[in-house]
């Protein structure tokens, strides 16, 4: 998070890019205010810079849960969680939770074990691990095709 | 038409009407044909103990299925629950339409109850409750709609211009898909440039698989996504190759890319799999919503959606549909709310199904209105298409309701359509992608949809969308290739999209951004507490909203009727030739003519020149052995005393009245002023010959005898809808002339050049 305090309400802040702009910006740490057609056209915009961070989401979850919307603010705190897992990871994991893809709940808890362990990933993790038991306790791990 | 011995021969004119090409389904739970209530539907219940939901709906936790287990880990919250479950039923649903029930308070008694409960408060209310409780349950205040923007070539050109289109007429939300799956990346693109036209600030999206799906979104390429589908049995889950785990994992990727998702949830999805284990459609749903809002994920795509028609196909189905959507913004979630599949072929149930929507409104009004012709969308034909999205227009200036679209001017459309087609030409050259050239262009901007395009093919779209993948281009090149070509607002607008990502304010919900602002649930929401409370459209919004096309105005009507104190083109001129006295020839019929009669006013709605009416009264009048005379009333412009003074002036006590707009009574001198012996009400359907024969039975009335009156027909046209404004607008010309002391006067003919 940035070194900025949070104001008492956090719906204040929305949207975020018209009423705290500053608290935003690019993985490569563009502003909103940097993101102009002459800077995209001087190659100064990379493609990584069109996403989003980690701290936004955060951000944007605070600003659910102020509004009262704790399950969409979990939402985007296990999108925090996500932000910085590659792609194909990112795909192959959700691959790995559709029903009788994963041998055994063990192939979900190592990579539950992975994502807590190489992105910090606690909530997905934690997400994961609750399909193991789940997917174990009602036969979902039978091969599909 | 079948000619059924024995049978009343409506039944075989009903046979023919569109609406006999509906199926409708008998009641049959053991089926899963059940719409509210299923004899195999367990009774709302919940037990917790040691801070764990140990049974829910009447399961014990070890038997819970893996839906009973999210929504007991996910959407209950413990802190409600005891409150919530103990409440009466009906008393929820009297809360849902109290205006003085705040709906947060109603969506914190939600997450305290199971789909059952749910489904029991919700089920209990009609149709007409129901859509009040949407009214004050939806989440964004403002509404707003989607589009459909598909053709059936995947041509690119056609999807820019109709995206252009989509965009003025106002939809927040633009979705495509493919013929061909691989023209994924061309389709994507091409409603992106479509989309950055006008206005732009729209959320466009491209159906297909979830991992190219999120691929393109990746790119830049696509802004929301909502192929999130959920079940409401594990059978039905499992075979759609879900979890909700795996669906919530699917949910927080989206976010985690600053995509905006919504799920696809809607009765009888579960019957359409074979999955329904005997429960009603609506308890399937309210699981598959206690899910969705379980998930986090902002919003649902719910009412029906591809199982709308099988649900519409049910006794109460479309009430079932109002009900589910109910539901969803009562768990706090933006609706989409079906209005997509065309649900029937009769335009009847068409425009019902619509109606309560409007009045409600709804954060998307329809999850797919078809803006391209009906073969043209690739997802099948929708509630309204494009053949019938002026039908809509006049519906929101009728109800004076927010459909969220905007009437669209033909020149304003032509400039769109043709700015979109160029601008993609540039960027397909811009990017080496393709070659366009002119007669690809122009026919695509006049054509209404692809049977008239000379463009590109699926095939030809499939190696562009394969080069824009294998080339890795992103929504970057794109703003570069349009600025680079002049394309500086369009340029603009699409980089405007990207910003949105940085800050992820559109992932909340209900968002939709409107003049390059974001606005949700959390800064436009919803605050219905009544009357003058809520949204109501501002005097702008409203000024576009009823400024449809073809509206009738006082000067147009004047400027076409041929109005005015000039003579038009005629053979004959009426010249006042002093007061009208009593007639005494027994066989004289008098016409009364109108006070702007020929005067101001010349032309019938029939389009006849009044001169020829009165040529043609007087020939039947002659032909039947009468003698006419032409008198003029200004004292009254009403057909009745019109036809009443004129007889009581004729010497045989017959006489005619007639109005300018052609209406015209056969009246008798003693008779009560409304009980005529003929009258042409229908003036825009008569004829020549019908005054004629008029004229001829005046004359044989004077000879004491009783001719068949002259008969109109009349064929069920809507005469009032095709006439009464330009009716109204004539007759006070008509009324305006009235000089209640006037005194009749006589009239001569004289023919010009004769």
């Amino acid at each position: 998070m940035t070194a900025m305090t949070s104001p008492a309400n956090p719906l204040d802040l929305y949207p975020v890019a018209e009423k705290a702009p500053d608290r935003v910006q690019t993985p490569n740490g563009l502003k909103l205010t940097d993101l102009t057609v002459e800077a995209v056209l001087a190659g100064k915009v990379k493609r990584e810079d069109i996403a989003i961070t980690p701290q936004a989401l955060m951000l944007q979850a605070e600003i659910a849960r102020a509004a009262g919307r704790e399950a969409l603010a979990r939402n985007f705190e296990r999108a925090a969680d996500l932000v910085r897992v590659p792609q194909d990871l990112l795909l192959d994991t959700y691959e790995l939770l559709r029903p009788g893809r994963a041998v055994g709940a063990d192939a979900l808890r190592a990579r539950a074990a992975e994502l807590r362990r190489d992105f910090g990933a606690e909530r997905v993790a934690d997400l994961i691990e609750e399909a193991a038991a789940t997917y174990e306790r009602r036969g979902l791990f039978a091969k599909r095709f | 038409m079948a000619d059924t011995p024995n049978r009343w021969r409506r039944f075989d004119e009903w046979d023919d009407r569109p609406l006999r090409f509906d199926r409708f389904a008998v009641d049959n739970a053991e089926a899963g044909f059940a719409v509210f209530r299923s004899p195999y539907d367990p009774d709302a219940s919940v037990g917790i103990a040691g801070g764990k939901v140990v049974m829910l709906d009447g399961r014990p936790a070890p038997d819970f299925d893996i839906i009973d287990e999210f929504i007991a880990n996910h959407h209950l919250d413990q802190d409600v629950v005891e409150e919530a479950m103990a409440m009466d039923p009906a008393a929820v649903a009297r809360m849902l339409v109290d205006i003085n029930v705040p709906r947060a308070e109603l969506e914190r008694l939600a997450r305290g109850m199971t789909p059952a409960k749910l489904a029991e408060v919700v089920g209990s209310m009609s149709a007409l409750e129901i859509t009040f409780a949407y009214a004050k349950m939806r989440q964004r205040r403002t509404p707003g709609n989607q589009a459909h923007v598909t053709n059936a070539k995947d041509d690119p050109l056609q999807l820019a211009a109709d995206s252009a289109t989509a965009v003025a007429l106002g939809f927040d939300e633009i979705e495509t898909t493919m013929r061909v799956a691989s023209n994924s990346w061309s389709n994507a693109l091409a409603c992106t440039v479509g989309a950055a036209v006008g206005r732009g600030g729209v959320l466009f999206q491209c159906s297909i698989e979830e991992a190219e799906e999120l691929q393109i979104g990746l790119a830049g390429l696509a802004s929301y996504a909502e192929t999130v589908s959920v079940y409401g049995t594990e059978r039905a889950f499992i075979d759609g190759d879900d979890t909700p785990w795996s669906k919530a994992f699917l949910t927080a990727a989206y976010a985690s890319r600053g995509i905006k998702a919504r799920c696809t949830s809607g009765a009888a999805s579960e019957l359409l799999m074979g999955f329904h284990e005997k429960r009603s459609l609506l308890y399937l749903e309210a699981r598959c919503l206690c899910v969705q809002r379980a998930m986090g994920v902002q919003g649902t795509q719910n009412g029906g959606i591809d199982g709308a028609p099988l649900t519409a196909s049910m006794a109460g189905g479309l009430r079932e549909l109002m009900a589910e959507n109910l539901l969803a913004v009562w768990l706090g979630l933006e609706c989409a709310s079906g209005n997509d599949t065309r649900v029937s072929e009769s335009e009847i149930r068409v425009g019902a199904k619509i109606t309560p929507y409007l009045l409600a409104g709804s954060d998307l009004i329809c999850s797919g209105f078809g803006s391209v012709k009906k073969y043209d969308n690739s997802f099948n034909a929708s509630l309204f298409n494009g053949e019938e999205i002026e039908d809509y227009l006049v519906l929101q200036r009728d109800f004076e309701a927010d459909g969220g679209l905007t009437p669209i001017a033909e020149d304003r459309v032509l400039d769109l359509r043709s700015r979109a087609t160029e601008a993609l030409a540039a960027v397909f050259d811009e990017l080496g992608l393709a070659i366009v050239d002119r007669e690809m262009i122009s026919s695509v901007i006049f054509a209404s949809g692809s049977d008239e395009t000379a463009s590109f093919t699926a095939g030809e779209a499939t190696q562009i969308s394969e080069r824009i993948q294998a080339d890795r281009i992103t929504a970057l090149d794109v703003v570069a290739a349009l600025a680079r070509r002049g394309f500086r607002q369009e340029a603009e607008n699409l980089l405007l999209m990207l910003r949105q990502r940085i800050s992820g304010d559109y992932l909340q919900t209900s968002a939709i951004i409107r003049d390059g602002h974001v606005i949700s649930a959390i800064n436009d929401p919803n605050d219905y507490a009544g009357p003058a409370t809520g949204y109501r459209m501002p005097p702008a919004r409203w000024d576009a909203v009823r400024g449809i096309r073809g509206t009738v105005s006082r000067e147009s009507v004047l400027a076409t009727e041929a109005v005015g104190d000039h003579v038009p083109a005629s053979s004959m001129r009426l010249v006042e030739s002093g007061p009208a006295t009593q007639g005494s020839d027994k066989h004289e019929v008098v016409i009364g003519i109108s006070p702007a009669f020929g005067e101001k006013l010349h032309r019938t709605t029939a389009g006849h020149a009044v001169s020829d009416v009165l040529a043609a009264l007087m020939a039947g009048i002659s032909e039947g052995g009468g003698k006419p005379r032409i008198v003029r009333l200004r004292h009254t412009a009403d057909t009745s005393f019109l036809g009443l003074s004129a007889a009581r002036l004729s010497g045989s006590g017959y006489g005619i009245g007639i109005q300018a707009k052609g209406t015209s009574v056969l009246h008798q001198a003693d008779r009560l002023p409304h009980l005529n012996l003929e009258l042409f009400s229908n003036a825009p359907l008569a004829s020549l010959d019908h005054y004629r024969a008029l004229g001829r039975n005046a004359a044989r009335h004077t000879y004491g005898e009783k001719p068949e009156p002259v008969v109109v027909p009349v064929r069920g046209e809507a005469l009032g809808a095709r006439f009464h404004v330009r009716v109204a607008m004539l007759y006070a010309i008509e009324t305006d002339l009235v000089d209640p002391a006037a005194a009749p006067v006589t009239i001569d003919i004289l023919h010009d050049g004769a």
